[in-house]
Formats: C-alpha cells, structure tokens, sequence
C-alpha cells in the first residue's frame, strides 16, 4: 500500500461516485458538473497511468469542449431552479436491475478470463512517439484514418451550422 | 486494498459503463441522456487505455483509437446540441416523449 496505491483508488472513487451523481440527480445544472469531475477523474488515471498526452487531450477536448458546450445548452434551453420530472419508480427499478445484471455479467466473464501480454519492448507513450507512430504510412500507421476523421470534423461543423440555421420566415 | 492492475482498471470501466447505461434508460431528458452517452464513450477510452497499457505495450494502438474516439465523441456531441436547440426552438421543450413525430 503506497501512495500510488491510494492516488489510484481516490480517483476511481470520485470518477464513479460523480459519474453516479450525475445520472441521479434531479438538478440538470448539477448534473453537468457532476460529469465535469467525473471526466476530471478519468483525466487523472489517465495521467496515472503516464499517457500524459490523452490526459492532455481528455482535459482539453471534454473538461473545456464538451461540458461547456452542455452548460451553454442547458442555459438556453432550461428555465432556472426547475427540477427534472420524477421519473416512474417501475421505470427506475428495471433500469438498475438491467444496468446490473449487464454489469455482473461483464465482470464475471473478465474475471474468468485470463489476459495474454504481447512480448516487446515497451513503448513509452511521449508526444514524439505517438506523432511519428500515427502519421506515419507503414504498417504502424494511422494517417489514413486520421484524414477520415478530419472530414468527418469537417463535415460534423457544417452539419451544425445548417441545423442550428434559423430558418427565415418568407417575407419577400 | 491490492496494487491496482488490469482488472482494476476493467472493473472502473465497466461500472462506468453500466452507470452509463442506466442514466440513458432513466433519463429523458435529452441533455442529461447526451451526458450519459458522454460516460459510456468515456468507459471505452478507458478501458481501450487499460488494454494498451498491460497487454499491447510495444505498440500505440490504443492511444490512437482513443484519440479518434475523443475526435468523434466531439463531433457526435457538437451536432447533438446543435438538433437539440433545434427541437427547443420548435417545440419549446427538450423532453424525448414530446419529440415523437418526423419531418416526413
């Protein structure tokens, strides 16, 4: 037991204790910043597990893109102090006894399961390495899928700007 | 209180999952039902982490599925709010059960 040790099981404890938080309780704005810290600790076991660069990333893009995007959302479309609607006790009840058995299910079948590690040099996962790894064109490479996905932004931005257009009243 | 392993990181990433899961089954409003989706992707990337970590070390695989898995998951949750301000505008209400009915 060391302070790693503890490090580890403090940031599990707020990931899934915000991340159940933030799906139970009633006030949407609570909500959003329940899943803030809950995606605040999946950064810090990322940083934990030394891949500074998606702990990085997971801060930047979810921390300052996401979450703010949702708190924009909810400003514009919830009228302040609301609470949501009770849900129906039936409904609440058949959601954590699937919930569960899914999640007893998963974990008896990776308990029984047993890993096998590949054999290799380990790979320290610097900012060098994953840039010359991902953009390369061997068979390491992922530059192929790195374009797809920069039309897929492409195309994602696009795609918002003509769905949240405001669609003008014929006045001419 | 064990030093934590593979098995750690899978048992975070399933609960995650699976509170995920119940938060998009309970929910109806469809902000909250985007937050849910938000830690269910959030569990993969974990979980697709964990694998590189102690099983793929001698490559990045993971890392690089996680980062297209971020990239999406931005688009995914940009073009999501965008139909959702959307529905809001012309039906003055965010609730999925109000939302029923197509353009066509």
């Amino acid at each position: 037991m060391n302070g790693a040790t503890i490090i580890f099981y403090l940031l599990a404890a707020l990931t899934l204790v915000s991340g159940l938080l933030s799906v139970t309780t009633r006030q949407i704005f609570r909500a959003a910043i329940y899943l803030l810290f809950s995606l605040i600790g999946i950064a810090g076991i990322y940083f934990w597990l030394n891949y500074q660069f998606i702990a990085a990333v997971q801060i930047v893009v979810y921390v300052g893109g996401i979450v703010v995007l949702i708190i924009f959302s909810i400003f514009l479309t919830q009228q302040a102090g609301e609470l949501l609607p009770k849900q129906q006790i039936g409904r609440k009840i058949f959601s954590a006894l699937a919930a569960f058995c899914g999640f007893a299910l998963t974990m008896v079948q990776v308990w029984k399961h047993s890993f096998n590690k590949s054999t290799g040099d380990a790979v320290e996962a610097t900012v060098a390495n994953i840039g010359t790894q991902m953009l390369n064109v061997d068979e390491s490479g992922y530059a192929l899928p790195f374009e797809v996905v920069s039309m897929l932004l492409l195309a994602a931005m696009i795609g918002c700007i003509v769905i949240a257009l405001r669609t003008k009243p014929e006045t001419t | 209180m064990t030093q934590p392993g593979l098995y750690h990181l899978l048992f975070i990433s399933a609960a995650l999952f699976f509170i995920g899961v119940y938060g998009f089954l309970t929910r109806r409003n469809l902000i909250t039902m985007l937050m849910s989706v938000e830690l269910i992707l959030n569990s993969v990337n974990l979980n697709f982490i964990a694998f590189n970590k102690y099983l793929w070390p001698h490559r990045l695989d993971g890392v690089f599925f996680t980062v297209f898995v971020i990239a999406i998951a931005a688009a995914e949750a940009a073009v999501a709010i965008a139909i959702i301000i959307n529905l809001y505008r012309s039906h003055q209400s965010i609730d999925v059960e109000n939302a029923e009915e197509l353009k066509y």
